[in-house]
């Protein structure tokens, strides 16, 4: 079992919690021409990184708010949880 | 080689069975190679095999990090089948279908393809409507499915719990009798040992570090054993798929997840075909030493980690014992975990890519043990003849840009949702 500290309410299991996937992923600027290849990199491209992982979850049994987490995906260790909008980007 | 038959074994007896040849070399990795794979899995394997044997092409290495046969071919829950929707799916596995029966002849080696049938439950008329277009379509493909109704199940699987109080009564399913199960480790050990008799090199204990990639064209790779030249190279990599890509700059619509499965001790025969639960996350079948062979879903975010989480096993097998009460009963023997390589729409990729000379096979999601050879021979044709075959036309990279998904769960970019 995951702990994940949720900055909003403290330490909760991982079983309160959704996964959002990759949160180094940003949406293209709507106000200026887009390529393809840039939809592309946004909607389906992604690095999968193997370490140090910034990504998405959901509390949704608690808060319901979205969090940024920083994990590692190959020990699954938890180095640092953030708010939405808070963190590195 | 040594033929494998009842002769040679009563022959062997005599000696006490220590004078059979090794099944395959340990070659020291040769400087240059026409084609080289990178992955001892049974895909690799499998494109090397035919490599060989359909294109003559002999002067190929397999490269291999750990011990070949040691990642998903020898993780997953054995089961094959065709039961897809989809044209560019059905036809390629229908096509893989043809090469499992035949498995065991041609590679000399028994894989134990059983084609016990495979269950795909249903619980709504909705769901039954589906099933019957799907099986349709399958028919249409020239796959065998039978739509079942409630009766007809529970003759084949009277142990499930067929009251009309649960959360998902089983209204039917929809079956394919042809489909089954194979003894995995058999078609990674059997591909290998053909590949090496026909001059296949295979190398493990190497892991790439490297590729060595000059205008356009790919030249070569580096390896802890050395650099190895080669005209061309295939990635056959599964679940390491990105952290090679990364390496080529490359971004690709795959994202790596682990899944899990599980086996309970042995028990006498209780269940001849395979049996999926979707709307719990389930599926099981019986092995031949009479273990219960069960899986579920992926354990929902990205992980290289090969080994898996309680909650997401809990979750399973408490789906598990809602539809076959009896497993309650069943102490678990082993369980255990492998890294997916989770592609955006769920299908697979078996491409060229933008480096001349540089193949790529990955995205398998929940799939790849039952695409081994379709995927060994439409990989090696696109190698052999630097085009790819109508059978993984669909399969392409680039289908992501130009939006012909083949979204055959309807689960959009996010494979990984359970």
């Amino acid at each position: 079992m995951l702990y994940i500290k949720c900055p909003h309410c403290g330490m909760r299991p991982q079983i309160e919690f959704s996964y959002g996937g990759d949160a180094s992923v940003k949406r293209p600027e709507l106000n200026k021409e887009i390529s393809d290849q840039e939809w592309d990199d946004f909607v389906y491209n992604r690095k999968s990184l193997r370490g140090k992982h910034l990504e998405l979850w959901q509390h949704i049994s608690g808060c319901r708010q979205w969090i940024k987490v920083e994990r590692d995906t190959a020990t699954h260790e938890i180095f640092n949880t953030f708010k939405a909008d808070e963190g590195v980007v | 080689m040594q033929k494998y038959s009842i002769f040679n074994l009563v022959k062997n007896a005599f000696s006490n069975h220590q004078n059979w040849d090794l099944a395959w070399k340990d070659p020291e990795p040769k400087e240059e190679y026409d084609v080289v794979i990178i992955g001892g899995g049974g895909h690799g394997l499998a494109t090397a095999y035919y490599l060989a044997k359909e294109h003559n092409i002999t002067k190929v290495a397999i490269i291999e990090k750990g011990w070949i046969g040691g990642g998903n071919v020898g993780r997953n829950t054995t089961i094959i089948r065709s039961n897809y929707m989809h044209d560019e799916n059905g036809l390629f596995s229908e096509f893989g279908m043809d090469l499992w029966r035949k498995m065991s002849q041609d590679l000399n080696y028994n894989v134990m393809f059983s084609p016990r049938g495979i269950i795909n439950l249903a619980h709504s008329d909705a769901q039954m409507n589906a099933y019957a277009r799907r099986g349709n379509s399958m028919r249409l493909n020239g796959i065998d499915a039978v739509l079942l109704n409630r009766e007809q199940v529970k003759e084949i699987i009277p142990m499930a719990d067929f009251s009309e109080n649960v959360r998902f009564p089983i209204f039917g399913g929809l079956m394919q009798p042809s489909a089954g199960t194979a003894r995995h480790d058999a078609v990674a050990w059997g591909y290998a040992r053909q590949a090496d008799d026909m001059g296949v090199d295979i190398i493990q204990n190497c892991e790439v570090i490297g590729f060595d990639v000059s205008a356009g064209k790919i030249n070569g790779i580096r390896t802890s054993r050395g650099n190895i030249r080669a005209k061309k190279v295939g990635l056959c990599v599964a679940g390491s798929t990105n952290i090679l890509a990364e390496k080529l700059n490359m971004t690709l619509p795959i994202e790596t997840h682990l899944l899990q499965a599980c086996v309970s001790e042995p028990v006498k025969p209780v269940l001849d075909s395979v049996v999926t639960f979707g709307a719990g996350h389930f599926y099981i079948s019986q092995s031949d030493k009479g273990e219960m062979v069960m899986g579920g879903d992926l354990d929902g975010y990205n992980s290289y980690a090969q080994r898996g989480n309680l909650p997401t096993l809990q979750h399973v097998l408490t789906e598990g014992i809602a539809m076959m009460p009896f497993l309650s009963k069943l102490k678990m023997l082993r369980t255990w975990g492998g890294i997916m390589d989770m592609s955006m729409d769920g299908s697979p990729i078996i491409d060229k890519t933008h480096i001349d000379g540089l193949y790529l096979n990955c995205g398998w999601c929940y799939g790849g043990f039952k695409a081994t050879p379709a995927s060994g021979w439409t990989f090696a044709h696109t190698i052999a003849q630097d085009r790819v075959h109508e059978l993984n036309a669909g399969y392409s990279l680039n289908r992501f840009n130009t939006g012909h998904l083949i979204d055959e769960k309807g689960l959009g970019t996010k494979t990984w949702i359970s």
